[in-house]
């Protein structure tokens, strides 16, 4: 690191934390109209679930959550390209210990139960498809690393539909809401409910295949690199 | 009063602990650091009555972004050198 | 003044402390970690600013959940793309000269 650099560049911070700390301030106590929160509690009713969090998520703003998903399937896409997934079933790469084996017996069935429950309690009080995709997803990293097969992440069919099922029924239903309903992604009178239920189970499995992805499309072999992309 | 107390010591730690995930010499200790600090803004988010981000980063936060940086840290610390170790993440 | 705000400025100070980290640092990962203190105090910020304005409020809770997660993406993203660039080019960090902190 250049030394004479840090002084200047810690002056600098300082006086930047003074300024944004002064902005905060001054706009902590501006005063508000009609708020956020009040909106979405009155809007609760027609949102067909109970827990506010999820209902903007999947309901008030959803069009932000498909875009979002869209960029995770993005972000796995780059991963995986950068990968040399043959590697992936390479046997050196599984621990074999006895105690993760035990552990893992244990536990997977465990936290696959707890992902479904995230997902159905998201209707009404905190979880949903985020947090149970995470947990799924975390789930897949220990069976990864207790070396389990998972044929479902070499690159085929399984690995497609997988990353893009979120993606395409969450598409699939603001199409179809465009073309029968009134608008771009407005639920129709007493379906919000199953159908952002759908959206949220597949949501957690593609939340969970992207970042499960990810994680095995980290390369690990060695860094003399005439190796790169030999092995197709 | 308590409340206060408390609401000043975690932010006190999450401040202590972001500085030295960027000041702490090896890398493995910056990791480690910074898996406390995902677990303090679990606990942040608790105190902003925001359980559903609570949920997501304990998660995250704690166990993906935990096994990926270590992962990522053997693999340096191997040097590139062989692969014979595997996933010790 | 309520803990909300004291959160917020938590979060101002995380974000400079990363921004700090970010310029000032030559490893790619810590530089990494460095934008994930970035990411969290933004989320301080917005969750404790709009909190402290109007009480709960489950827009911007959202807004921040989603971000978690594309931030978990992106993070996991950028240690691809290091580990490749460490694999091409035998570096761990942008300039040339500095290779001293890959560890033993």
């Amino acid at each position: 690191m250049r030394r004479w650099a840090t002084p200047s560049l810690l002056a600098v911070c300082f006086a930047l934390v003074c300024v944004l700390g002064l902005g905060l301030w001054s706009i902590a106590f501006d005063p508000v109209g009609k708020s956020l929160p009040e909106r979405v509690r009155d809007a609760m009713g027609s949102s067909g679930v109970d827990h506010p969090v999820t209902a903007v998520l999947l309901n008030f703003r959803s069009y932000d959550t498909l875009l979002e998903i869209g960029v995770l399937v993005i972000a796995a896409i780059a991963g995986i390209s950068m990968a040399r997934l043959p590697s992936l079933e390479d046997p050196a790469f599984r621990t074999h210990d006895a105690l993760l084996g035990a552990l893992q017996r244990w536990f997977v069935p465990l936290m696959w139960l707890v992902a479904g429950y995230l997902v159905w309690a998201g209707a009404k009080q905190p979880g949903g498809a985020f947090q149970a995709g995470a947990v799924l997803a975390a789930t897949g990293v220990l069976m990864r690393l207790g070396g389990m097969p998972m044929d479902f992440l070499q690159p085929g069919r399984l690995l497609r539909v997988g990353l893009v099922l979120g993606f395409a029924v969450f598409l699939l239903v603001a199409f179809v809401t465009a073309l029968v309903g009134d608008a771009f992604l407005a639920y129709p009178e007493g379906m919000a409910k199953s159908l952002i239920l759908l959206i949220e189970v597949s949501l957690t499995l593609s939340i969970a295949m992207v970042l499960l992805s990810l994680f095995v499309a980290a390369p690990v072999t060695d860094a003399t690199g005439n190796q790169e992309g030999g092995h197709r | 009063m308590t409340a206060w107390l408390l609401d000043g010591l975690l932010a006190g730690m999450l401040v202590v602990t972001a500085v030295s995930v960027l000041v702490s010499q090896s890398l493995f200790r910056a990791v480690v650091m910074f898996i406390a600090f995902g677990m303090l803004m679990a606990l942040a988010w608790m105190r902003l009555q925001a359980p559903d981000i609570a949920l997501a980063e304990a998660a995250i936060g704690a166990g993906l972004t935990g096994v990926l940086l270590l992962d990522a840290v053997a693999h340096f610390r191997r040097g590139g050198g062989t692969d014979s170790g595997g996933d010790q993440g | 003044m309520t803990p909300h705000l004291l959160y917020a400025f938590t979060g101002l100070l995380l974000f400079v402390t990363g921004l700090f980290g970010m310029i000032a640092l030559d490893h790619l990962l810590r530089k990494l970690l460095a934008l994930n203190l970035m990411g969290s105090g933004t989320f301080l910020v917005l969750v404790g600013l709009a909190q402290h304005r109007n009480g709960v409020d489950p827009v911007v809770q959202a807004l921040v959940l989603t971000g978690i997660v594309v931030a978990i993406a992106a993070t996991a993203l950028g240690l691809v793309l290091i580990r490749r660039y460490y694999h091409l080019s035998g570096r761990s960090s942008l300039e040339p000269d500095t290779n001293d902190e890959a560890g033993p």
